[in-house]
C-alpha cells in the first residue's frame, strides 16, 4: 500500500485567498493511501521543502503530492525536493490549484475549494501509480548555432566564443550587420551606429570559434537539447568566396538597373552583382538572380569579364548541409509595420511620406544622398518635417495594441539630428504619450524639446494630402484642444516594430511557440526571459519582444550565458518519460512504427518464450521524445507512456467523474 | 427555477506545450471562467487514445473537451494532426452511440491565448448545459 | 439590361429634385431599368438610427426584404440612404439576435441576400465604364472637376467594402470615361457638416468652406457630387461663405447623374440646372459642352 504525504500551498494568499486549504488538507487525509496532509504558506520555500523531505522521513512516505502552481512552474523543484527527502524523483505530482483554479474562479470560493480538492484528489490517484524511473543522460554537442547576425546574434556568438565554444552564424542577408548597421546615430549618446557596430562585426568574423554563414537560411530542424541536427541551406551568391579578392569592380561594372536597394529601404537603386553596404562583413558580392540581365535574358556576363580572379560562377547551386549542434539562439530581429495599413498618412501614394527606416538611411552619411535629407520626390531640402509617432503601435484597430519602445526614442534622435544638420527646418512631433523609461533617456527627450525646438504635439494625424508640392498634415493638438493643420514639406512614419514576416515559420522548425504577432514566447515572462519552452534554444533580441540596442545586447548576453551553462557539463539528464511496449501484448501492427513523428521506435523479432520469436515494436530510449502518439495509436495496447501512463489517466478520469 | 444546481462535471485534456500552459496564462491573466471543468494534463493530442473520451462519458461526465496545439505549432511536430483525424471519426462515432454533439469539444489553444482558453471554456460549459437542460425537461 | 430597385429616399423628391429627375433620364438612356420600391419607407439617416438601434435597422428592413424576396439589387443616389440600408444589411447579416429582434418589429425576418449598391457605384461598376464610355455623344473635354465623395461613401470599409477609404477613385475615373478631367485635391472624403445643417451652421460654413476653396485652389471648374445633402451644403451655402469670407467662389457643384447626362447630350432644361444655387451653365458653355 503506498504512503502518500499531500502538501498544500497557501502560495501567501493566492491559493488560500479563495481556497480553504485547512479543508483541501483534511480531506486529503480522508483518501486511501494518505498517511500524512499539511498546509503552508509557501511550500517552495527553503522551510516549506523542508517541511516536505522532513515529513517524508518521519511517516516513512514514499510518494507525494504537492497542492500548489502549475507544475510548470515548480515541477522540478518539488522533484529535486523529493530526491532529497529520499524518494525517486518521479514519485512525485502536482495540483495546479493556482493559474487553473485560485486565479480563474475568485468568483466562487465554495466552487474553488470543492475544484482543488477534486485536483488534489486526481494527483493523489495518478502518483498511486507512478513508478520509480532511473535517470537519463544524452551527450552534449559543444557547438552553438546563432540565427540572425544583427547585433542580437553578434554579441550572443561573441560571448559563446570567448568562452572557448564553437559558433556557427547563420544569416540570410548577404551581411551581417543587420538593422543596426541601417541605423545613423543612436539615443540616448548620438554615437554613431556604425561606429560601435562594425568593430564587432569584423571581431566576429576574425574569431577563430565563430564560422560566418551568411546568405544562408536554417531549412529542417531535428533533434534534441545537446543534440540537434540542423539543416542549412547557403543560397547560390554565384561568386566563388575563395577566388574574390573584394575588389568591387564587377558591382561598379553591372549595367542592370532592375533592383532596389534592401539596404537603403528601396529608396536608392542597388546593381544585380552587389554588397548590401560598403562595410559589408565579409565583403563578397552575391548575384540577385531576380535582377540579373544574365540570368533574365541570356545575354551579359560583364561581371565574369571584367573580374580579375575569375570568380563569378553562374553554375553555383544552392548548397544544403546538415550539422550537429548543442544549443541554438534565435536572434531574427524585427521588421518595422506596414505603413500602408494607414491609407490616410498616403504612405506609397505620396513620396515625401517616408518610413523611419528611409529617413535613417537618408540622413545617414553613408546613405544614398550621403546625409543630405531631400525630399525624394524632387531632391529638394524640406523646410518643415513632420513626424508621426505610433504607427502601427498602441492601435487595437490596426491589431497592434503593444508599444514599440523605441520610436519616441528614435523620433526625438531623429528630429535632433534634423535641427543639427539644418538649424533652420521646423521639426513637429505628433505623439499620444512619450515613453523614454530607460537611461538619460528622459533627458534625451527633454532636449530635443528645450535645447534643440523640436515640437511636439500631442495628438493623432488624422489625414495627410497633397496640395501642389506640400504635405498638408491635419491632426488634433489634445492639449489645446485644437485642431492643427501643418503644411509639411515631408512626413516621417515612426513605424512600429513587429516580427520578422518569416519568423513563425522558423518558430514552426524548432516548435518555439510564438505570440499573436509572431514574436517569440519566452518560458517564463519574468523567471525565464531567454529559454523557450524547447530546452536548448534560446531567444535574443527584438525577436522576442520590442527592445531597444542596450537591452537587445544585455539579452544576447543572457542568452549566450544559458547556452555555456548548457556547454558546461559532459553529460545531461534528460526526462525518463518516454514510451515501452511490453512485447508480450504486442502484435506487431507496426502502427506505432509509423506514426512516430521520431523514428524512435524500431521493429524486431524478438524471443519471447523459448524458441518463439516474435516480430514486435522496441522502443529506442534515446531518440523517445515522450509525446504519446504510439500510445494514442496502439490498437492493443501494448505500449505505454511512464509518467502519463494509462492506469494514471483512466484514474484521473475516474476521480474527475465521481 | 432551479437551473444549475448541480454543477457540471466536464474533463479537459490539455496538452501540456500549449492549451496546458495556455490555461496558466488565462490564470495569470486572471480571466475568470466557470469551475466546472476539471484538467488532466497529457504531453499531447496525440497521446488521446479516444478511448479515454468514451470512458470519461462511460463514468458519468457531462462534458468533455480536449484542447492542443494549433495546426502546424505541434511540440511534437504532427501528434495534433493524429488527433484531429481521431477527433473527426470519433464525434460521429460518439454521435452514433446517442451522446449528444454538444457534450464534446476540441479547440486549439496556444500557450500564449489565455483568453481565448476562458472562452473556450465558456463556450464548453454554456453547450453542456444547454444539453443537460434539454435532456432534463 | 441592368435591373435595380430603385429607392430615391425623401430628398429626392424635395431639396435634389434634379438629382432623382437627372438619374431617371440618364439610367433610361443607358438602358438601366429602375423599379421604385412600392410603398418605401424613411431610411432613418434621420435621428432614428442614433436613438435607437432597433428603429435604425427596422426602417431599412422593410426594403431589404423587398429586394430579398424579388432578387433585384437596390440602388440608392442618396449616400446616407445607402449608408443605412448597406448598414442595416450588415448587421443583420452579422447580428443574428438583432436580425431576429427587427422581424420581431417588421414583421417579417430579413435573411440577409439583399445587394445594396450606391448609384455612383452602379454607373462604375455595375454598368462599368467601357459601356459608358461607348455611350458618350458629347465628351466633356477641357472641363477640370473636383470629385467629392463626402463621408458616407467610401465609410465604413467593412461595410462599402469599396475603392480606398481616404483617397477613393471610382467616381475620377467615371467622370474621366466621361472626357473630363479630374484634379487632385485633398477633401474628397471629408465631412461638410451636413449633420449640423440646423444646430450649428457655423461648423458648417466653416467644413463646407474649406472643401469648396481647396477645390478651387486646385483648380476645379466644379465639383461633382453624388449625394443630396453634400449638394445642398456646397450648392446652397456657397453665396453665404462667400459673403463671409469675401472671396469668390463660384463653384457650381454638379451631380453625377447630371455630368452623365451631359456627356450623353442632355440640355440644361433636361437636367434642371435651374434648380442649382450656383448656375453650371456658364462655364459649361465656357467650356463649349452646353
Amino acid at each position: 500500500m503506498a504512503r502518500i504525504g499531500v502538501f498544500v500551498c497557501h502560495c501567501g494568499t493566492n491559493i488560500a485567498g479563495v481556497v480553504d486549504v485547512k479543508r483541501v488538507a483534511e480531506y486529503a487525509l480522508t483518501l486511501p493511501g494518505v498517511k500524512y496532509a499539511i498546509d503552508y504558506k509557501y511550500m517552495c520555500s527553503d522551510p516549506g521543502q523542508n517541511a516536505i523531505i522532513e515529513a517524508v522521513k518521519e511517516h516513512k512516505l514514499d510518494r507525494i503530492v504537492v497542492t500548489a502552481c502549475s507544475p510548470r512552474m515548480h515541477e522540478g523543484t518539488f522533484r529535486k525536493a523529493a530526491e532529497r527527502s529520499g524518494i525517486n524523483q518521479y514519485m512525485s505530482e502536482m495540483a495546479n490549484v493556482r493559474e487553473h483554479d485560485s486565479w480563474v474562479h475568485s468568483d466562487d470560493k465554495e466552487a474553488a475549494t470543492l475544484k482543488a480538492m477534486k485536483l488534489m484528489e486526481m494527483s493523489v490517484a495518478k502518483v498511486r501509480r507512478s513508478e520509480a524511473l532511473s535517470k537519463m543522460y544524452a551527450t552534449v554537442e559543444k557547438r552553438a548555432l546563432v540565427i540572425g547576425g544583427g547585433i542580437a546574434g553578434i554579441q550572443a556568438a561573441l560571448d559563446i566564443a570567448e568562452a572557448g565554444h564553437k559558433v556557427v552564424i547563420v544569416e540570410k542577408d548577404p551581411s551581417i550587420g543587420g538593422r543596426m548597421a541601417q541605423l545613423d546615430k543612436t539615443f540616448p549618446t548620438l554615437d554613431c551606429s556604425a561606429c560601435i557596430l562594425t568593430p564587432k562585426m569584423v571581431a566576429a568574423s576574425q574569431h577563430p570559434n565563430i564560422e560566418l554563414r551568411v546568405y544562408s537560411e536554417v531549412v529542417e530542424v531535428n533533434g534534441y537539447v545537446g543534440n540537434f541536427d540542423i539543416k542549412i541551406k547557403k543560397k547560390a551568391s554565384s561568386v566563388d568566396n575563395k577566388k574574390c579578392i573584394s575588389c568591387g569592380v564587377c558591382t561598379l561594372k553591372c549595367p542592370s538597373k532592375r533592383a532596389q536597394s534592401e539596404f537603403d529601404e528601396k529608396i536608392a537603386p542597388r546593381k544585380a552583382i552587389y554588397t548590401p553596404f560598403p562595410q559589408a562583413v565579409p565583403n563578397k558580392p552575391v548575384i540577385d538572380r531576380e535582377a540579373c540581365t544574365f540570368f533574365l535574358t541570356g545575354k551579359c556576363r560583364i561581371c565574369e569579364k571584367v573580374c580579375p580572379t575569375q570568380a563569378i560562377d553562374f553554375n553555383q547551386q544552392d548548397e544544403v548541409v546538415t550539422e550537429k549542434f548543442g544549443a541554438v539562439v534565435l536572434a531574427t530581429g524585427f521588421d518595422i509595420f506596414d505603413s500602408n495599413v494607414y491609407g490616410e498618412y498616403g504612405y506609397g501614394e505620396y513620396k515625401d511620406v517616408v518610413t523611419s527606416l528611409q529617413f535613417e538611411r537618408l540622413i545617414n552619411s553613408s546613405g544614398p544622398t550621403e546625409g543630405h535629407v531631400v525630399r525624394l520626390s524632387d531632391k529638394k531640402e524640406p523646410k518643415n518635417l513632420v513626424w508621426i509617432q505610433c504607427v502601427g503601435s498602441r492601435d487595437e484597430s490596426k491589431g497592434r495594441p503593444y508599444c514599440s519602445r523605441v520610436c519616441c526614442m528614435y523620433t526625438a534622435k531623429q528630429a535632433m539630428l534634423m535641427k543639427e544638420h539644418y538649424p533652420e527646418v521646423n521639426c513637429y512631433v505628433f505623439y499620444i504619450d512619450i515613453r523614454a523609461a530607460g537611461k538619460n533617456y528622459e533627458e534625451f527627450v527633454q532636449k530635443a524639446q528645450n535645447e534643440y525646438g523640436v515640437i511636439y504635439l500631442r495628438g493623432r494625424v488624422s489625414k495627410i494630402y497633397e496640395k501642389k508640392d506640400k504635405l498638408i498634415v491635419r491632426g488634433a493638438d489634445t492639449l489645446s484642444g485644437s485642431q492643427v493643420e501643418i503644411v509639411a514639406d515631408m512626413v516621417v512614419l515612426a513605424n512600429g516594430l513587429e516580427p520578422r514576416k518569416d519568423a513563425k515559420s522558423l518558430a514552426q522548425l524548432f516548435h518555439v511557440s510564438y505570440d499573436q504577432y509572431g514574436f517569440f514566447t519566452e518560458l517564463h515572462p519574468k523567471l525565464g526571459p531567454v529559454e523557450t519552452a524547447i530546452a536548448g534554444v534560446f531567444v535574443a533580441g527584438a525577436c522576442q519582444a520590442c527592445k531597444d540596442i542596450p537591452d537587445t545586447v544585455a539579452q544576447a548576453g543572457a542568452a549566450a550565458s544559458k547556452v555555456l551553462g548548457l556547454f558546461s557539463k559532459e553529460k545531461m539528464e534528460v526526462e525518463p518519460l518516454i514510451a515501452k511496449v511490453d512485447p508480450l501484448v504486442c502484435s506487431g501492427c507496426e502502427t506505432c512504427y509509423n506514426v512516430c513523428p521520431y523514428s524512435a521506435i524500431e521493429m524486431e523479432d524478438r524471443e519471447v518464450s523459448r524458441g518463439n520469436l516474435k516480430h514486435v515494436a522496441k522502443v529506442l530510449d534515446s531518440v523517445c521524445k515522450g509525446c504519446g502518439a504510439c500510445v494514442g495509436a496502439c490498437y492493443s495496447k501494448a505500449v505505454d507512456l511512464k509518467g502519463f501512463s494509462e492506469r494514471q489517466v483512466y484514474d484521473q478520469i475516474e476521480t474527475v467523474t465521481q | 427555477m432551479e437551473v444549475k444546481e448541480k454543477k457540471l462535471n466536464i474533463v479537459g485534456f490539455l496538452c501540456n506545450w500549449c492549451s496546458y500552459a495556455g490555461a496558466d496564462l488565462t490564470g495569470l491573466g486572471r480571466n475568470i471562467y466557470p469551475a466546472d471543468i476539471k484538467i488532466i494534463r497529457i504531453p499531447c493530442t496525440g497521446r488521446m487514445d479516444p478511448m479515454m473520451v468514451i470512458e470519461a462519458f462511460h463514468k458519468g461526465a457531462d462534458g468533455v473537451l480536449v484542447s492542443g496545439c494549433h495546426p502546424g505549432d505541434c511540440h511534437y511536430s504532427e501528434g495534433n494532426y493524429y488527433w484531429r483525424r481521431r477527433y473527426a471519426h470519433l464525434k460521429e462515432l460518439l454521435d452514433f452511440f446517442g451522446i449528444d454533439k454538444r457534450r464534446f469539444h476540441a479547440s486549439w489553444v496556444s500557450a500564449s491565448e489565455g483568453k481565448k482558453f476562458a472562452e473556450v471554456v465558456k463556450k464548453v460549459v454554456t453547450e453542456t448545459q444547454d444539453w443537460k437542460d434539454s435532456n432534463s425537461k | 439590361m441592368v435591373k435595380l430597385g430603385y429607392f430615391p429616399g425623401c430628398s429626392l423628391s424635395s431639396t435634389a429634385k434634379e438629382y432623382d429627375i437627372s438619374t431617371r433620364i440618364v439610367c433610361e438612356d443607358l438602358g438601366i431599368e429602375l423599379v421604385e420600391i412600392p410603398h418605401w419607407v424613411c431610411c432613418g439617416a434621420t435621428s432614428a438610427h442614433i436613438t435607437s438601434d432597433i428603429a435604425a435597422n427596422a426602417l431599412p428592413a422593410k426594403t431589404l426584404i423587398w429586394a430579398e424576396k424579388n432578387n433585384i439589387p437596390i440602388t440608392s443616389p442618396c449616400s446616407a440612404c445607402f449608408s443605412r440600408l448597406a448598414i442595416a444589411h450588415h448587421t443583420m447579416a452579422t447580428d443574428e439576435e438583432m436580425r431576429k429582434d427587427v422581424g420581431e418589429v417588421v414583421g417579417e425576418e430579413y435573411h440577409g441576400g439583399a445587394k445594396v449598391l450606391h448609384l455612383a457605384r452602379v454607373f462604375y461598376e455595375t454598368y462599368g465604364l467601357e459601356a459608358l464610355k461607348a455611350k458618350v455623344k458629347k465628351p466633356l473635354k477641357g472641363l477640370k472637376v473636383a470629385s467629392y465623395y463626402g463621408c458616407l461613401m467610401t465609410r465604413p470599409p467593412e461595410v462599402c467594402d469599396f475603392d480606398r477609404i481616404e483617397n477613393p477613385m471610382f467616381m475620377d475615373k467615371t467622370v474621366q470615361a466621361l472626357g473630363a478631367e479630374t484634379v487632385k485635391w485633398g477633401y474628397k472624403t471629408e465631412c461638410c457638416g451636413a449633420a449640423f445643417s440646423l444646430t450649428k451652421k457655423e461648423a458648417v460654413l466653416k467644413l463646407t468652406g474649406d472643401i469648396l476653396s481647396d477645390a478651387k485652389e486646385c483648380g476645379a471648374d466644379v465639383i461633382v457630387v453624388a449625394c443630396p445633402l453634400c449638394h445642398a451644403n456646397l450648392d446652397s451655402r456657397q453665396r453665404e461663405i462667400e459673403r463671409k469670407s469675401g472671396k469668390k467662389i463660384g463653384l457650381p457643384i454638379i451631380y453625377i447623374s447630371q455630368m452623365i447626362g451631359l456627356a450623353l447630350g442632355y440640355n440644361a432644361l433636361d437636367m434642371a440646372f435651374k434648380k442649382h444655387f450656383v448656375d453650371p451653365v456658364k462655364v459649361l458653355k465656357e467650356k463649349g459642352i452646353l
